[in-house]
């Protein structure tokens, strides 16, 4: 089963090595990984998608936790969360697909921050599986690439992730 | 001004005390109490030695390869429970000593490893002697510091010794680039350390351990499964008043020999790949296990699967510091996170207020199956013949030395004789790489014994083939004047490769006959020590008390034994600890 696993880490060089080089010594998977500091600079938050029975990711989450830098694990499958991606793409726009590729856009509340006379650039955030259906409805042939920052996540409500 | 604004004057006399970071490492190891610090030198840490030169409150001890000042640190960390030290330089000083962190980090043991490292500036250039420390160790380290301003150096250092000797414990690396270690800066070394990251527990959850407790009361077939956390964690003394309390049988793993004493009616000996009948047996047809800071590996339950599958209603409860420990390999009923020694005294606590007894009835009928099991004498051996039988070495070495001496060993047959055919009653004394199963420990570590304990006798006993590992440090041990006794069981064979070719690879012996071997008795001489040729029976026991009458030599015996002796029992790997080949089945 898929989990979103969210890490508290202490913002020092290495930090990341750390725990990638845990998932690929072990052998555990990895579907994306975010990271960027807090709003205490001395603290990074990361968000790792992996995948594995409930025993593995019990140890993942165990193995994880017990890094030195690591300051808290937690596994938000475990409650209400939400979670977000953002994604970029950029695609062939010229002619009738200029209109047609717009409307795709805005049926998905997608927006083009960046247009030429060839080509537009759409920004779009939300849950993968919304990422991935707005690929689904553009023509693939008009694709020229497209950029993920895999899934970041928070606990609903008051469930708070703190140090 | 009010008086308590005044600074302390001792405050004041640390704060504009100005040390290089050099004289800082020298300072933290006198307070951290370090006697002994292994190494050698090189570039990166020349500013290092110069400060070594000028003091007095540690030894250095210079080897002859880095790997080996990690395994002597290793073992003086084993033999006394105090975090073993170790300083080499950058590049291929640190490339050398990686198999010695790795081995420790694999068997828990506290080291705090010092490297130098070249200065910041030239870090990532490709300068000579380079390499990236902090990321090849990674892996192999508790956890591993690059200091990159000297003003960090004296708490990132205090950092390591409290890390590498809480929770479960193991190696820390602390990397010092060579301009760090010349930098000046005002010197405090804090008391106490607090890391919002890294708070180990220690009490164990009251509830956790009154379920094991009732679990164990309720049990008809229990086994008590002793590992090697019990011996790091200091709690043999426990571990032996609850087994005795109970009545219950005692398995003590490979790392955890000597936490129960072998002598006692209640062990049934050392289990897993080569333990015996009776542990293994009871092992696998216990109804309730208590497992006391130990990992359920491969070497010491087998397959996972048959071991789960062939007793499905077994109840394991599961003691250790390492909640990733638990349920790892083996999915258990009652986890019980925290320090053994503190979560025994709480259960010994606990079962002597109990109104409830262990079940007599039950306990006494599961005791008649034990001794039918070990009535089949499994580590029994052809004795006679004009062939020295290596058990029979290991059996008359724990005569000589009446039990008592520092053991430690290689990797290969010779160290499961050792296992099974040393009796030994207490923790510490029992010093081999179980984890990772390094050969070219035992000289090493004898070193390390040796100089944690100078009137104790040492014994390593090894292999041809492991010993020629590591044999360069024999100059060490004449420079040091280390009266180590090597008990080199020699078969011409890197034996333990030979059985495996022999029961799993149709008697193909490839590249296992170790050919040309020099004259160890010789080359012993050469190094300025004893040597010593045992060729017949008759001839062991007379050595043995000679070697050890010679207190202040060390004395290397060179026994030849019989070249095709296997280790029994055996459960070939990825097999069920119940299905053990014996040695009559061949
Ligand atoms: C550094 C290292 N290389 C290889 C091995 C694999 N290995 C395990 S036992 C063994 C043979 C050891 O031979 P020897 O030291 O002569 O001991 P014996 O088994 O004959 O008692 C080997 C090669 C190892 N454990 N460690």
């Amino acid at each position: 089963m898929r989990h979103i696993l969210s890490i508290l880490i202490e913002n020092e060089a290495g930090a990341l090595s750390r725990v990638a080089g845990l998932f690929s010594a072990r052998g555990y998977n990895i579907e994306s990984l975010t990271v960027a500091p807090t709003e205490d600079a001395t603290l990074s938050r990361m968000t790792i998608v992996t995948s594995g029975s409930d025993e593995v990711v019990e140890q993942i989450t165990k193995q994880v936790n017990k890094l030195v830098d690591v300051v808290k694990i937690v596994d938000l499958n475990e409650g209400k969360h939400v979670e977000r991606e953002l994604m970029l793409v950029k695609v062939r726009a010229v002619g009738k697909d200029r209109d047609e590729l717009k409307r795709t856009a805005d049926i998905f509340r997608a927006r083009v921050i960046d247009l030429t006379e060839k080509t537009y650039v759409i920004e779009l955030t939300g849950t993968g599986n919304k990422l991935d259906a707005f690929l689904e409805a553009l023509d693939r042939s008009l694709i020229l690439e497209t950029v993920r920052t895999g899934a970041c996540g928070l606990g609903r409500g008051e469930w708070i992730i703190k140090a | 001004m009010k008086l308590s604004d005044s600074p302390h004057p001792q405050a004041i006399a640390n704060s504009t005390e100005m040390l290089s970071g050099a004289e800082i490492v020298c300072r933290v190891l006198k307070a951290e109490g370090v006697e002994f610090l292994f190494g050698y030198p090189g570039g990166a840490v020349l500013v290092i030695y110069d400060e070594i030169y000028k003091q007095k409150a540690f030894s250095h001890i210079l080897v002859r390869h880095e790997q080996a000042a990690l395994h002597a640190a290793d073992a003086y960390a084993r033999a006394t429970g105090r975090p073993g030290v170790a300083l080499v330089t950058s590049g291929p000083g640190v490339t050398n000593a990686v198999t010695g962190i790795a081995t420790a980090y694999m068997d828990s043991i506290p080291m705090v490893v010092i490297t130098g490292q070249v200065p910041t500036h030239a870090i990532g250039q490709d300068a000579f002697q380079e390499c990236d420390t902090v990321g090849i160790t990674r892996p192999c380290v508790k956890h591993n510091f690059l200091v990159k301003d000297v003003a960090d150096l004296a708490e990132t250092l205090k950092k390591a010794f409290y890390i590498a000797t809480t929770g479960r414990p193991g190696p820390v690396l602390v990397d010092i680039p060579k301009d760090v270690s010349a930098a000046k800066t005002p010197y405090h070394y804090p008391a106490t350390v607090e890391m919002r990251s890294y708070r180990p527990v220690t009490k164990g959850h009251a509830g956790q351990i009154k379920k094991a407790m009732q679990m164990l009361l309720g049990a008809e077939r229990p086994m008590i499964y002793v590992g090697g956390g019990a011996v790091l964690g200091n709690a043999s003394e426990q571990v032996t008043e609850l087994v005795r309390l109970l009545g219950y049988p005692c398995t003590n793993t490979l790392m955890g020999l000597g936490a129960y004493p072998a002598s006692d009616r209640q062990f049934v000996g050392m289990l897993g790949m080569h333990g015996t009948v009776e542990a293994n047996m009871a092992m696998q047809n216990s109804d309730v296990l208590l497992a006391i800071g130990a990992r359920f590996d491969d070497r010491v339950i087998g397959n996972p699967t048959h071991f789960a599958a062939g007793n499905p209603t077994r109840k394991i409860v599961h003691i250790d510091i390492d909640p990733s420990s638990i349920s790892k390999r083996v999915k258990v009923d009652v986890p019980i996170v925290g320090n053994i020694k503190d979560v025994l005294i709480e259960l010994i606590a606990q079962l002597k207020a109990a109104e409830q007894k262990p079940n007599g009835k039950a306990i006494g009928a599961w005791w008649k199956q034990i001794e039918e099991w070990r009535s089949k004498d499994c580590l029994k051996y052809k004795k006679g013949g004009d062939i020295i039988k290596p058990q029979y070495v290991v059996e008359k070495l724990w005569e000589v030395t009446k039990g008592d001496a520092y053991v430690t060993s290689d990797v290969g047959q010779h160290q499961m004789w050792a296992a099974q055919y040393y009796r030994f009653e207490k923790p510490r004394r029992w010093i081999n790489s179980g984890g990772l199963g390094t050969m070219g420990v035992g000289l090493p570590y004898a070193m390390g014994c040796k100089f944690a304990f100078p009137d104790a006798d040492v014994a390593c006993i090894t292999g041809e083939g492991s010993i020629q590992m590591n044999i360069q440090e024999l100059s060490t041990c004449k420079q040091y004047q280390l009266p180590i006794k090597v008990i080199l069981l020699n078969n011409r064979y890197l034996g333990m490769v030979r059985q495996w070719q022999q029961f799993f690879h149709g008697d193909r012996h490839s590249e296992s006959y170790m050919d040309a071997l020099p004259d160890f008795k010789k080359l012993a001489e050469a190094y300025g020590h004893v040597g010593m040729d045992i060729e017949k029976p008759s001839d062991v026991e007379g050595a043995l008390k000679d070697a050890f009458a010679m207190k202040d030599r060390l004395v290397f015996m060179n026994f030849i034994t019989d070249q095709k002796e296997n280790v029994f029992p055996m459960v070939p790997g990825g097999k069920g600890i119940s299905e053990m080949i014996l040695a009559e089945d061949l």
